[in-house]
Protein backbone atom coordinates (compact mmCIF):
# COMPACT_ATOMS: atom_id res chain seq x y z
CA UNK A 1 0.00 0.00 0.00
CA UNK A 2 2.71 2.53 0.60
CA UNK A 3 4.74 1.91 -2.07
CA UNK A 4 1.82 2.42 -4.47
CA UNK A 5 0.86 5.69 -2.98
CA UNK A 6 4.75 6.31 -3.03
CA UNK A 7 3.90 5.50 -6.58
CA UNK A 8 1.45 7.63 -7.53
CA UNK A 9 2.72 10.26 -6.09
CA UNK A 10 5.71 9.90 -8.33
CA UNK A 11 3.57 9.92 -11.33
CA UNK A 12 1.72 12.91 -10.34
CA UNK A 13 4.38 15.08 -9.40
CA UNK A 14 7.02 13.80 -12.44
CA UNK A 15 3.99 13.93 -14.90
CA UNK A 16 3.44 17.38 -14.13
CA UNK A 17 -0.02 16.48 -13.08
CA UNK A 18 0.05 18.85 -10.06
CA UNK A 19 2.23 21.43 -9.77
CA UNK A 20 6.01 20.01 -8.33
CA UNK A 21 6.10 23.38 -7.01
CA UNK A 22 3.21 22.36 -4.39
CA UNK A 23 3.95 18.76 -4.33
CA UNK A 24 7.70 17.45 -5.26
CA UNK A 25 8.47 13.97 -6.39
CA UNK A 26 9.11 11.46 -3.33
CA UNK A 27 12.26 10.97 -5.36
CA UNK A 28 13.15 15.08 -5.60
CA UNK A 29 12.32 14.67 -1.34
CA UNK A 30 14.39 11.86 -0.88
CA UNK A 31 17.78 14.01 -2.76
CA UNK A 32 16.60 17.47 -0.76
CA UNK A 33 16.02 15.23 2.45
CA UNK A 34 19.85 14.02 1.79
CA UNK A 35 21.47 17.26 1.63
CA UNK A 36 20.07 18.18 4.55
CA UNK A 37 21.23 15.55 6.17
CA UNK A 38 24.58 15.36 4.85
CA UNK A 39 27.85 17.51 5.75
CA UNK A 40 27.59 20.88 3.71
CA UNK A 41 31.21 21.24 3.49
CA UNK A 42 33.72 18.20 2.26
CA UNK A 43 35.83 16.71 5.18
CA UNK A 44 39.10 18.50 6.28
CA UNK A 45 41.00 16.89 8.95
CA UNK A 46 42.43 20.12 9.79
CA UNK A 47 39.55 21.79 10.68
CA UNK A 48 37.56 19.18 12.82
CA UNK A 49 37.59 16.33 14.15
CA UNK A 50 35.53 13.35 11.71
CA UNK A 51 32.87 12.77 14.55
CA UNK A 52 32.15 16.27 14.35
CA UNK A 53 32.07 16.98 10.44
CA UNK A 54 29.67 13.87 10.21
CA UNK A 55 26.99 15.60 12.52
CA UNK A 56 27.68 19.21 10.80
CA UNK A 57 24.87 18.85 8.24
CA UNK A 58 21.90 20.90 9.06
CA UNK A 59 18.86 18.80 9.79
CA UNK A 60 21.22 16.90 12.37
CA UNK A 61 21.88 20.38 14.33
CA UNK A 62 18.49 21.02 14.27
CA UNK A 63 17.05 17.33 15.36
CA UNK A 64 19.57 18.10 18.28
CA UNK A 65 18.26 21.11 19.28
CA UNK A 66 14.90 20.24 18.91
CA UNK A 67 15.52 17.39 21.17
CA UNK A 68 17.32 19.15 23.91
CA UNK A 69 14.57 21.76 23.97
CA UNK A 70 12.08 18.49 24.33
CA UNK A 71 14.07 16.96 27.13
CA UNK A 72 15.03 19.92 29.11
CA UNK A 73 11.56 20.90 28.90
CA UNK A 74 9.92 16.99 29.85
CA UNK A 75 12.51 16.69 32.22
CA UNK A 76 11.93 20.06 34.23
CA UNK A 77 8.07 19.36 33.74
CA UNK A 78 8.35 15.82 34.77
CA UNK A 79 10.17 17.06 38.13
CA UNK A 80 7.58 19.32 39.02
CA UNK A 81 4.48 16.93 38.35
CA UNK A 82 5.94 14.30 39.93
CA UNK A 83 6.44 15.02 43.67
CA UNK A 84 3.11 17.46 43.25
CA UNK A 85 0.78 14.35 41.52
CA UNK A 86 2.47 11.94 44.74
CA UNK A 87 1.57 13.95 47.34
CA UNK A 88 -2.14 15.31 45.79
CA UNK A 89 -2.73 11.65 45.31
CA UNK A 90 -1.78 10.64 48.78
CA UNK A 91 -3.27 14.10 50.52
CA UNK A 92 -6.68 15.15 50.60
CA UNK A 93 -6.03 18.43 51.92
CA UNK A 94 -3.17 19.27 49.00
CA UNK A 95 -5.11 17.60 46.57
CA UNK A 96 -8.47 20.26 47.28
CA UNK A 97 -5.37 22.86 47.64
CA UNK A 98 -3.95 23.25 44.47
CA UNK A 99 -6.74 20.95 42.51
CA UNK A 100 -9.33 24.32 41.39
CA UNK A 101 -6.13 25.88 39.92
CA UNK A 102 -4.86 22.99 37.94
CA UNK A 103 -8.26 22.18 36.69
CA UNK A 104 -8.54 25.78 35.27
CA UNK A 105 -5.12 25.93 34.00
CA UNK A 106 -5.36 22.12 32.19
CA UNK A 107 -7.88 23.07 29.91
CA UNK A 108 -5.68 25.89 28.35
CA UNK A 109 -3.62 24.40 25.33
CA UNK A 110 0.23 25.04 25.88
CA UNK A 111 -0.23 26.88 22.41
CA UNK A 112 -2.01 29.50 23.95
CA UNK A 113 0.76 30.48 26.06
CA UNK A 114 2.35 31.41 23.50
CA UNK A 115 2.44 35.31 23.82
CA UNK A 116 2.73 35.48 27.53
CA UNK A 117 5.69 33.43 27.25
CA UNK A 118 7.35 35.66 24.98
CA UNK A 119 5.90 38.54 27.04
CA UNK A 120 7.87 36.85 29.95
CA UNK A 121 10.96 35.12 28.14
CA UNK A 122 11.71 37.53 25.30
CA UNK A 123 13.02 34.93 22.32
CA UNK A 124 15.32 32.09 21.90
CA UNK A 125 15.53 28.83 24.39
CA UNK A 126 13.33 30.44 27.34
CA UNK A 127 9.90 30.82 26.23
CA UNK A 128 10.14 27.38 23.48
CA UNK A 129 11.51 25.59 26.99
CA UNK A 130 8.53 27.00 29.16
CA UNK A 131 6.05 25.72 26.50
CA UNK A 132 7.00 22.65 26.61
CA UNK A 133 7.44 22.32 30.52
CA UNK A 134 3.90 23.43 30.18
CA UNK A 135 2.43 20.58 27.57
CA UNK A 136 4.39 17.44 29.36
CA UNK A 137 3.64 18.76 33.56
CA UNK A 138 -0.22 18.30 33.15
CA UNK A 139 -0.08 14.77 31.93
CA UNK A 140 2.58 13.78 33.83
CA UNK A 141 0.41 15.23 36.89
CA UNK A 142 -3.03 13.98 36.01
CA UNK A 143 -1.76 10.38 35.90
CA UNK A 144 0.73 10.60 38.63
CA UNK A 145 -2.72 11.43 40.98
CA UNK A 146 -4.84 9.36 39.33
CA UNK A 147 -2.09 6.34 39.98
CA UNK A 148 -1.66 6.55 43.56
CA UNK A 149 -5.50 6.99 43.78
CA UNK A 150 -5.50 3.62 42.70
CA UNK A 151 -2.87 1.74 44.87
CA UNK A 152 -4.72 -1.16 46.34
CA UNK A 153 -5.68 -0.39 49.73
CA UNK A 154 -3.95 -4.39 50.40
CA UNK A 155 -0.29 -2.92 49.60
CA UNK A 156 -1.02 -0.15 51.82
CA UNK A 157 -2.34 -2.14 54.66
CA UNK A 158 0.01 -5.12 53.83
CA UNK A 159 3.18 -2.71 54.29
CA UNK A 160 1.94 -0.80 57.39
CA UNK A 161 1.35 -4.47 59.45
CA UNK A 162 5.18 -4.86 58.06
CA UNK A 163 6.16 -1.46 59.96
CA UNK A 164 6.65 0.60 57.19
CA UNK A 165 6.51 4.61 58.09
CA UNK A 166 5.65 7.13 55.85
CA UNK A 167 8.45 7.52 53.93
CA UNK A 168 8.96 3.91 52.89
CA UNK A 169 5.48 4.17 52.22
CA UNK A 170 6.11 6.76 49.67
CA UNK A 171 8.76 5.53 48.05
CA UNK A 172 8.58 1.77 48.23
CA UNK A 173 4.94 1.42 47.79
CA UNK A 174 2.69 4.34 46.63
CA UNK A 175 5.81 5.40 43.92
CA UNK A 176 6.22 1.74 42.51
CA UNK A 177 2.50 0.85 42.51
CA UNK A 178 1.49 3.87 40.71
CA UNK A 179 4.83 3.30 37.85
CA UNK A 180 2.08 1.91 34.95
CA UNK A 181 -0.36 5.33 35.24
CA UNK A 182 2.77 7.53 36.00
CA UNK A 183 4.51 5.93 32.72
CA UNK A 184 1.39 6.42 30.73
CA UNK A 185 1.64 10.23 32.01
CA UNK A 186 4.92 10.61 31.01
CA UNK A 187 4.73 9.25 27.24
CA UNK A 188 1.31 11.37 26.56
CA UNK A 189 3.68 14.48 28.12
CA UNK A 190 6.70 13.44 25.83
CA UNK A 191 4.16 13.51 22.82
CA UNK A 192 2.43 16.97 23.68
CA UNK A 193 6.18 18.26 24.45
CA UNK A 194 7.20 17.23 21.15
CA UNK A 195 4.02 18.75 19.75
CA UNK A 196 4.78 21.79 21.27
CA UNK A 197 8.20 22.01 20.70
CA UNK A 198 7.39 22.06 16.48
CA UNK A 199 4.64 25.09 17.24
CA UNK A 200 7.13 27.15 19.63
CA UNK A 201 10.17 26.87 16.94
CA UNK A 202 7.50 28.18 14.23
CA UNK A 203 7.25 31.04 16.50
CA UNK A 204 10.13 31.82 19.42
CA UNK A 205 13.55 30.71 17.66
CA UNK A 206 15.61 30.67 14.68
CA UNK A 207 16.52 26.62 14.42
CA UNK A 208 14.71 23.28 14.66
CA UNK A 209 12.93 21.51 12.61
CA UNK A 210 9.42 23.68 13.16
CA UNK A 211 11.82 26.95 12.36
CA UNK A 212 13.09 24.95 9.38
CA UNK A 213 9.74 23.60 7.91
CA UNK A 214 8.45 27.21 8.38
CA UNK A 215 11.78 29.05 7.04
CA UNK A 216 11.40 26.75 3.80
CA UNK A 217 7.69 27.53 3.19
CA UNK A 218 9.04 31.18 2.81
CA UNK A 219 11.48 30.15 0.11
CA UNK A 220 9.37 27.94 -1.45
CA UNK A 221 10.97 24.66 -0.87
CA UNK A 222 8.12 22.36 -0.85
CA UNK A 223 10.88 19.73 -1.35
CA UNK A 224 12.65 21.00 1.93
CA UNK A 225 9.12 21.11 3.85
CA UNK A 226 8.07 17.99 3.52
CA UNK A 227 12.20 16.56 4.11
CA UNK A 228 11.98 18.63 7.76
CA UNK A 229 8.27 16.75 8.06
CA UNK A 230 9.94 13.51 7.42
CA UNK A 231 12.24 13.78 10.17
CA UNK A 232 10.17 14.94 12.45
CA UNK A 233 7.92 12.05 11.86
CA UNK A 234 11.39 10.09 12.35
CA UNK A 235 12.20 11.86 15.41
CA UNK A 236 8.73 11.35 16.76
CA UNK A 237 8.72 7.59 16.59
CA UNK A 238 12.67 7.18 17.63
CA UNK A 239 11.12 8.83 21.17
CA UNK A 240 8.39 6.74 21.20
CA UNK A 241 10.33 3.59 20.49
CA UNK A 242 12.39 4.83 23.52
CA UNK A 243 9.78 5.44 25.95
CA UNK A 244 8.03 1.98 25.13
CA UNK A 245 11.69 0.12 25.94
CA UNK A 246 11.46 2.36 28.97
CA UNK A 247 8.48 1.17 29.64
CA UNK A 248 8.91 -2.25 29.26
CA UNK A 249 11.91 -1.90 31.84
CA UNK A 250 10.42 -0.38 34.58
CA UNK A 251 7.23 -2.77 34.23
CA UNK A 252 8.97 -6.14 33.96
CA UNK A 253 7.13 -6.79 37.25
CA UNK A 254 3.69 -6.48 36.13
CA UNK A 255 1.48 -9.06 35.38
CA UNK A 256 0.22 -7.59 31.68
CA UNK A 257 3.49 -7.04 30.85
CA UNK A 258 5.20 -10.40 28.80
CA UNK A 259 8.60 -10.70 29.09
CA UNK A 260 10.18 -10.61 25.52
CA UNK B 1 -6.65 -14.86 82.77
CA UNK B 2 -4.17 -12.07 83.20
CA UNK B 3 -1.52 -14.22 81.31
CA UNK B 4 -3.72 -14.51 78.15
CA UNK B 5 -1.23 -12.72 74.95
CA UNK B 6 -4.83 -11.46 73.40
CA UNK B 7 -7.43 -10.10 75.28
CA UNK B 8 -10.86 -9.35 73.60
CA UNK B 9 -13.36 -8.01 75.84
CA UNK B 10 -16.67 -6.15 74.91
CA UNK B 11 -16.06 -6.00 71.26
CA UNK B 12 -18.19 -4.33 69.24
CA UNK B 13 -18.03 -2.41 65.49
CA UNK B 14 -20.81 -1.08 63.95
CA UNK B 15 -20.45 -0.15 60.14
CA UNK B 16 -23.23 2.66 58.93
CA UNK B 17 -23.53 2.97 55.06
CA UNK B 18 -25.71 4.95 53.89
CA UNK B 19 -28.41 5.24 57.04
CA UNK B 20 -27.97 1.45 57.21
CA UNK B 21 -26.41 0.51 60.31
CA UNK B 22 -24.82 -3.15 60.32
CA UNK B 23 -23.81 -4.84 63.24
CA UNK B 24 -20.45 -6.61 62.45
CA UNK B 25 -19.13 -7.32 66.09
CA UNK B 26 -21.74 -7.40 68.83
CA UNK B 27 -19.90 -7.92 72.27
CA UNK B 28 -17.19 -10.04 71.50
CA UNK B 29 -15.12 -11.60 74.44
CA UNK B 30 -12.48 -13.70 73.60
CA UNK B 31 -9.20 -15.20 75.37
CA UNK B 32 -6.17 -16.03 73.65
CA UNK B 33 -3.15 -18.08 74.95
CA UNK B 34 0.49 -17.56 73.66
CA UNK B 35 0.78 -20.21 71.02
CA UNK B 36 -2.54 -21.08 70.68
CA UNK B 37 -4.05 -21.52 67.01
CA UNK B 38 -7.19 -20.44 66.78
CA UNK B 39 -9.73 -20.65 63.38
CA UNK B 40 -12.67 -18.01 63.47
CA UNK B 41 -15.15 -19.92 61.94
CA UNK B 42 -18.69 -18.78 60.13
CA UNK B 43 -20.14 -18.16 56.60
CA UNK B 44 -19.66 -14.90 54.69
CA UNK B 45 -20.89 -11.57 56.38
CA UNK B 46 -20.33 -13.01 60.02
CA UNK B 47 -17.44 -10.76 60.83
CA UNK B 48 -14.80 -12.82 61.15
CA UNK B 49 -12.13 -10.65 58.64
CA UNK B 50 -13.77 -7.98 60.79
CA UNK B 51 -12.47 -9.18 64.14
CA UNK B 52 -9.27 -10.26 62.79
CA UNK B 53 -8.72 -6.64 61.02
CA UNK B 54 -9.84 -5.06 64.65
CA UNK B 55 -6.87 -7.60 66.03
CA UNK B 56 -4.59 -6.06 62.98
CA UNK B 57 -5.18 -2.76 64.10
CA UNK B 58 -7.12 -1.73 60.35
CA UNK B 59 -10.06 -1.01 61.58
CA UNK B 60 -10.73 0.27 65.49
CA UNK B 61 -13.81 -1.39 66.84
CA UNK B 62 -16.27 0.85 67.63
CA UNK B 63 -17.06 0.57 71.48
CA UNK B 64 -14.68 -2.22 73.65
CA UNK B 65 -11.27 -3.04 73.86
CA UNK B 66 -8.25 -5.32 72.65
CA UNK B 67 -4.72 -5.97 74.35
CA UNK B 68 -1.98 -7.57 72.87
CA UNK B 69 0.15 -8.56 75.87
CA UNK B 70 -1.76 -5.83 77.89
CA UNK B 71 -1.26 -2.63 75.46
CA UNK B 72 -4.09 -1.84 73.73
CA UNK B 73 -4.13 -2.39 69.73
CA UNK B 74 -4.09 1.13 68.22
CA UNK B 75 -2.70 0.44 64.62
CA UNK B 76 -0.79 -2.19 62.76
CA UNK B 77 2.35 -3.60 63.61
CA UNK B 78 5.09 -5.73 62.88
CA UNK B 79 4.28 -8.10 66.32
CA UNK B 80 1.36 -8.86 64.46
CA UNK B 81 2.08 -10.69 61.04
CA UNK B 82 -0.66 -10.93 58.43
CA UNK B 83 -1.00 -13.27 55.49
CA UNK B 84 -4.31 -11.83 53.50
CA UNK B 85 -6.63 -13.82 51.67
CA UNK B 86 -5.51 -11.83 48.17
CA UNK B 87 -2.43 -11.88 47.22
CA UNK B 88 -0.59 -9.11 48.87
CA UNK B 89 3.03 -9.72 47.68
CA UNK B 90 4.70 -6.54 46.16
CA UNK B 91 4.42 -7.34 42.49
CA UNK B 92 7.61 -4.87 42.19
CA UNK B 93 9.32 -6.78 44.17
CA UNK B 94 11.30 -10.12 43.71
CA UNK B 95 10.41 -12.99 46.17
CA UNK B 96 13.49 -12.07 47.85
CA UNK B 97 12.77 -8.61 48.23
CA UNK B 98 9.29 -9.23 49.68
CA UNK B 99 10.57 -11.60 52.38
CA UNK B 100 13.59 -8.96 52.74
CA UNK B 101 11.11 -5.49 53.29
CA UNK B 102 9.86 -6.15 56.62
CA UNK B 103 14.05 -6.37 57.70
CA UNK B 104 15.06 -3.56 55.48
CA UNK B 105 12.27 -1.52 57.43
CA UNK B 106 14.05 -2.60 60.76
CA UNK B 107 17.12 -1.78 59.13
CA UNK B 108 19.01 -5.46 59.90
CA UNK B 109 22.48 -5.44 58.42
CA UNK B 110 22.13 -6.50 54.76
CA UNK B 111 24.44 -9.50 55.13
CA UNK B 112 22.21 -10.61 58.26
CA UNK B 113 19.00 -10.30 56.32
CA UNK B 114 20.56 -11.94 53.76
CA UNK B 115 21.19 -14.80 55.57
CA UNK B 116 17.38 -15.13 57.23
CA UNK B 117 16.04 -14.87 53.68
CA UNK B 118 18.47 -17.53 52.40
CA UNK B 119 17.07 -19.57 55.68
CA UNK B 120 13.23 -18.90 54.70
CA UNK B 121 13.41 -19.73 51.13
CA UNK B 122 15.19 -23.00 51.75
CA UNK B 123 13.04 -23.75 54.82
CA UNK B 124 10.21 -23.39 51.92
CA UNK B 125 12.00 -24.71 48.90
CA UNK B 126 11.45 -21.88 46.94
CA UNK B 127 15.70 -21.15 46.54
CA UNK B 128 14.86 -21.40 43.07
CA UNK B 129 12.64 -18.75 42.88
CA UNK B 130 14.35 -15.47 44.62
CA UNK B 131 14.98 -13.60 42.09
CA UNK B 132 11.13 -14.12 40.47
CA UNK B 133 8.52 -11.68 40.53
CA UNK B 134 5.04 -12.44 41.96
CA UNK B 135 3.87 -13.03 39.00
CA UNK B 136 5.83 -15.63 37.91
CA UNK B 137 4.62 -17.66 41.13
CA UNK B 138 1.62 -20.28 41.36
CA UNK B 139 -1.12 -19.29 43.75
CA UNK B 140 0.43 -21.82 46.43
CA UNK B 141 3.87 -20.57 46.10
CA UNK B 142 2.67 -16.64 46.77
CA UNK B 143 0.78 -17.53 49.93
CA UNK B 144 4.56 -19.41 50.95
CA UNK B 145 6.62 -16.22 50.17
CA UNK B 146 3.46 -13.89 51.89
CA UNK B 147 4.11 -16.61 55.26
CA UNK B 148 7.77 -16.11 55.31
CA UNK B 149 7.28 -12.39 55.13
CA UNK B 150 6.16 -12.72 57.96
CA UNK B 151 8.15 -15.42 59.40
CA UNK B 152 10.91 -13.15 58.69
CA UNK B 153 9.73 -10.45 61.07
CA UNK B 154 9.65 -13.09 63.70
CA UNK B 155 6.34 -11.65 64.62
CA UNK B 156 4.98 -13.71 67.91
CA UNK B 157 1.35 -13.58 66.28
CA UNK B 158 0.16 -14.69 63.03
CA UNK B 159 -3.36 -13.63 61.61
CA UNK B 160 -4.45 -15.16 58.60
CA UNK B 161 -7.34 -14.06 56.56
CA UNK B 162 -8.27 -17.33 54.69
CA UNK B 163 -4.79 -17.22 53.39
CA UNK B 164 -5.64 -20.37 51.68
CA UNK B 165 -9.28 -19.79 49.83
CA UNK B 166 -8.12 -19.49 46.63
CA UNK B 167 -5.79 -22.88 46.21
CA UNK B 168 -6.54 -26.41 45.01
CA UNK B 169 -7.38 -28.88 47.38
CA UNK B 170 -3.89 -30.32 47.08
CA UNK B 171 -2.24 -27.07 46.98
CA UNK B 172 -3.96 -26.23 50.34
CA UNK B 173 -3.42 -29.54 52.14
CA UNK B 174 -0.02 -29.08 51.43
CA UNK B 175 -0.07 -25.65 52.59
CA UNK B 176 -2.15 -26.51 56.10
CA UNK B 177 0.83 -29.24 56.73
CA UNK B 178 3.82 -26.59 56.04
CA UNK B 179 1.49 -24.17 58.50
CA UNK B 180 1.16 -26.99 60.91
CA UNK B 181 4.92 -27.49 60.93
CA UNK B 182 6.21 -23.56 61.07
CA UNK B 183 3.82 -23.16 63.97
CA UNK B 184 4.95 -26.06 66.18
CA UNK B 185 8.64 -24.88 65.44
CA UNK B 186 8.35 -21.47 65.93
CA UNK B 187 5.24 -21.75 68.53
CA UNK B 188 3.53 -18.90 66.98
CA UNK B 189 -0.14 -18.06 67.87
CA UNK B 190 -2.54 -18.10 65.48
CA UNK B 191 -5.25 -16.51 64.14
CA UNK B 192 -6.71 -17.88 61.03
CA UNK B 193 -9.90 -17.04 59.36
CA UNK B 194 -11.87 -19.73 57.40
CA UNK B 195 -15.22 -20.68 56.05
CA UNK B 196 -13.92 -24.60 55.45
CA UNK B 197 -14.85 -26.53 58.24
CA UNK B 198 -12.43 -29.26 56.88
CA UNK B 199 -10.06 -26.38 57.50
CA UNK B 200 -10.69 -25.60 60.66
CA UNK B 201 -11.21 -28.95 62.61
CA UNK B 202 -7.72 -30.05 60.39
CA UNK B 203 -6.01 -27.08 62.07
CA UNK B 204 -7.58 -25.61 65.27
CA UNK B 205 -6.88 -26.05 69.13
CA UNK B 206 -10.26 -24.19 69.42
CA UNK B 207 -12.41 -23.08 66.81
CA UNK B 208 -14.52 -20.01 67.53
CA UNK B 209 -17.91 -20.34 65.00
CA UNK B 210 -19.81 -16.86 64.74
CA UNK B 211 -23.29 -15.92 64.40
CA UNK B 212 -23.97 -14.04 61.02
CA UNK B 213 -25.24 -10.67 61.65
CA UNK B 214 -24.91 -9.55 64.22
CA UNK B 215 -21.31 -11.15 64.48
CA UNK B 216 -21.45 -13.07 67.91
CA UNK B 217 -19.47 -15.58 69.23
CA UNK B 218 -21.89 -18.89 68.89
CA UNK B 219 -19.91 -21.58 70.17
CA UNK B 220 -16.38 -22.46 71.04
CA UNK B 221 -15.04 -26.07 70.19
CA UNK B 222 -11.85 -27.61 71.66
CA UNK B 223 -10.46 -29.90 69.12
CA UNK B 224 -8.25 -32.30 70.91
CA UNK B 225 -7.34 -34.92 68.36
CA UNK B 226 -3.81 -35.39 68.42
CA UNK B 227 -2.03 -33.88 65.23
CA UNK B 228 -1.76 -34.77 62.06
CA UNK B 229 -5.57 -35.53 62.20
CA UNK B 230 -7.05 -37.81 59.53
CA UNK B 231 -9.93 -36.24 58.20
CA UNK B 232 -11.38 -39.50 57.48
CA UNK B 233 -11.34 -40.56 60.83
CA UNK B 234 -14.52 -40.83 63.16
CA UNK B 235 -13.98 -38.35 65.52
CA UNK B 236 -12.86 -36.01 62.52
CA UNK B 237 -16.25 -36.56 60.82
CA UNK B 238 -18.02 -36.44 63.93
CA UNK B 239 -17.05 -32.76 65.14
CA UNK B 240 -17.57 -32.42 61.36
CA UNK B 241 -21.30 -32.58 61.41
CA UNK B 242 -22.04 -30.90 64.81
CA UNK B 243 -19.91 -27.72 63.10
CA UNK B 244 -21.77 -28.27 60.01
CA UNK B 245 -25.19 -27.97 61.84
CA UNK B 246 -23.97 -24.74 63.38
CA UNK B 247 -22.63 -23.17 60.40
CA UNK B 248 -25.42 -23.97 57.90
CA UNK B 249 -28.07 -22.49 60.55
CA UNK B 250 -26.03 -19.05 60.20
CA UNK B 251 -25.44 -19.94 56.01
CA UNK B 252 -29.60 -20.19 56.31
CA UNK B 253 -30.25 -17.08 57.78
CA UNK B 254 -27.49 -15.35 55.57
CA UNK B 255 -29.42 -16.79 52.50
CA UNK B 256 -32.63 -15.53 53.78
CA UNK B 257 -31.05 -11.77 55.14
CA UNK B 258 -29.74 -12.05 51.18
CA UNK B 259 -33.25 -13.06 49.95
CA UNK B 260 -34.92 -10.19 51.83
CA UNK B 261 -32.37 -7.74 50.35
CA UNK B 262 -32.95 -8.67 46.65
CA UNK B 263 -37.23 -8.55 47.02
CA UNK B 264 -36.28 -5.57 48.87
CA UNK B 265 -35.31 -4.33 45.78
Amino acid sequence: MPFALLALWQYLSSQAIVNPQILPAPTTVIAKWWEYLAPPDAFDASQSSYLAWLFSGEMIRDAYASLYRVVVGFLIGGILALPLGLMMGANDRVYKLFNPLIQILRPIPPIAFIPLSILWFGLGNPPAIFLIVLGAFFPILMNTIAGVRHVDSIYIRAAQSLGAGQTTMFLRVMLPAATPYILTGARIGVGTAFIVVIVAEMIAVNNGLGYRILEAREFFWSDKIIAGMFTIGLLGLAIDTGMNSLNNYLLKWHRGMESK
Amino acid sequence: MPNSQIQISNVSKIFSTGGNEIVALDDINLEIQAGEFICLLGPSGCGKSTLLNAIAGFSPPTSGKITVDGKPVQKPGPDRGIVFQEYALFPWMTVEKNIAFGLEIKKIPKAQIKGQVDALLKMLNMQDFRDRYPKDLSGGMRQRVAIARVLALDSPIMLMDEPFGALDSLTRRNLQDELLRIWMEFKKTIIFVTHSIEESIYLADRIIVMTYRPGKIKKEVIVTMPRQRDPSSVEFNELKKILSLLVMEEQTRHHEDQIKVSTAD
